[in-house]
């Protein structure tokens, strides 16, 4: 059927209705009026001298006024509608450009943040790695030198201490060979005190 | 323009005359061409300067005649399809000639051509040639299936035929009866009230206060008018996209 027919239609009856009352209701007083019945209405007037020029002048001007509106004027609006249009249609096409770059530089500056701080943690741990291995390295090396420190303190301690005892052993043999002279006025025989001074420093525990 | 001897010469304001001096008279050139004139050219100076500034933001002549011009082109789609781009300047012309023709009436010491059923008819049978001429070019022959509607018993033929054709044919009727009784209406009016005011005035003192409400009435009646020249042009721009729709997609 009429897809478009029913709303137009329906709408219409409503004026043609009024139109149809406010002729009624117009052309009654007028036709109350003798003078017009003689003449009637001009528009039904068809021997009126005018009448077909009226229309030859009618079917001219609407042609006329058709050929200017269709080929010249209404062009004329729809090249500015449509400009309009096209405007727009460029303008949003740059938007969504812009936003597309916006969109790309945003992503992009997250994922140079991402990176970033990947990379600085990365340096963070390399540092601490190297300053924990500088700092045993060195630990290390200040404690062989500690050690060896320690390990020659030992050997003089033990050297002193061996030429300690040597000396005691000397001191010893002179002492007891001075006394043994002194009380018994004859030189010992040196052999027989080094034995003796030997024997004492061993039973006291120091070869 | 009520005339000495007391009578109301209502229809006197219809008569056609001849106008632009010799020249016109020559040609016979009447006082309603003059106006359908005049019509066009306020119709084509709208959009000529509506369009000239070529604003991305339009003013407000250039947004008046974007608004006419679409106002036209999307009736035109969503009426007739889209095929109705085809047909657009011709509903254009018809709404703008009409509606212009009908706002002009309105002016005092204008001619309404609108309201000579002669103009009114030449374009109620422009629009019903047109609509038979694409319907038949569209559909061929195929158009007269048009006066009978499929799915209708044969039986009924002789009666729906005839009934389809009549409704077809009195469809230039209707759309010219229409604007021109319309605009008769609304002008015969004018005169009478307008008469009255002259007639009452001229009574005396009492009359001449009385004739405030015939006064007061035409002022209403231009306002309806105004309404009445609008919808009019409306209807018959419409009516001939609604027949154009039905020449293009027949049923």
């Amino acid at each position: 059927m009429r897809p478009m027919a029913p709303r137009p239609r329906m709408w219409l009856r409503r004026p043609a209705f009024l139109s149809a009352t406010a002729l009624v209701g117009s052309l009654m007083p007028a036709a109350a009026f003798a003078a017009e019945a003689k003449e009637g209405m001009p528009q039904l007037d068809v021997h009126h001298p005018l009448f077909v020029s009226h229309i030859v002048w009618l079917v001219i001007i609407f042609a006329v006024l058709y050929r200017l509106l269709s080929s010249w004027a209404l062009p004329k609006v729809g090249e500015v509608l449509e400009m309009r249009a096209a405007r727009i249609a460029e303008d949003l096409d740059a938007a969504r450009e812009a936003k597309t770059e916006a969109d790309g530089a945003v992503a992009e500056l997250t994922q140079a943040t991402r990176e970033a701080q990947a990379s600085a943690q990365a340096e963070i741990g390399a540092a601490v790695s190297a300053a924990k291995a500088e700092a045993a390295s060195q630990s290390a090396v200040l404690n062989a030198r500690l050690d060896a420190q320690i390990a020659e303190a030992d050997s003089r301690i033990a050297a002193a201490r061996s030429a300690a005892l040597g000396a005691l052993r000397q001191v010893a043999t002179d002492t007891a060979a001075t006394v043994v002279t002194r009380l018994t006025g004859s030189e010992p025989d040196s052999f027989t005190v080094d034995n003796a001074v030997g024997a004492a420093l061993a039973a006291r525990g120091h070869a | 323009m009520a005339a000495e001897a007391h009578t109301i010469d209502a229809l006197g304001q219809f008569k056609l005359a001849p106008a632009l001096g010799g020249i016109g008279g020559s040609v016979n050139f009447t006082n309603s061409n003059l106006m359908m004139l005049v019509a066009g050219l306020l119709v084509l100076a709208l959009l000529y300067y509506g369009a000239r500034p070529r604003a991305v933001v339009p003013g407000r002549l250039q947004a008046l005649a974007e608004l006419c011009y679409d106002g036209i082109y999307n009736m035109c789609i969503e009426t007739i399809g889209d095929e109705g781009k085809r047909f657009f300047p011709f509903i254009f012309t018809l709404f703008f000639f009409v509606l212009m023709g009908n706002l002009l009436g309105l002016l005092p010491f204008s001619f309404t051509f609108t309201s000579h059923i002669s103009v009114t008819f030449a374009l109620a049978a422009l629009v019903i040639v047109l609509v038979t001429v694409v319907a038949l070019r569209i559909h061929g022959m195929h158009f007269f299936s048009y006066f009978f509607p499929a799915g209708a018993p044969k039986l009924l033929a002789p009666l729906i035929i005839p009934v389809e054709i009549i409704s077809y044919l009195s469809r230039p009727v209707s759309l010219s009866i229409r604007l021109f009784a319309n605009m008769v209406a609304g002008h015969v009016m004018f005169e009478v009230f307008a008469s009255f005011v002259v007639m009452m005035a001229a009574a005396g003192a009492v009359g001449t206060v009385a004739a405030i409400f015939p006064m007061a009435l035409n002022v209403a009646l231009v306002g309806f008018e105004l309404l009445v020249a609008f919808l009019q042009a409306y209807v018959f721009a419409i009516l001939t996209c609604i027949y154009l729709h039905d020449a293009v997609h027949l049923h």
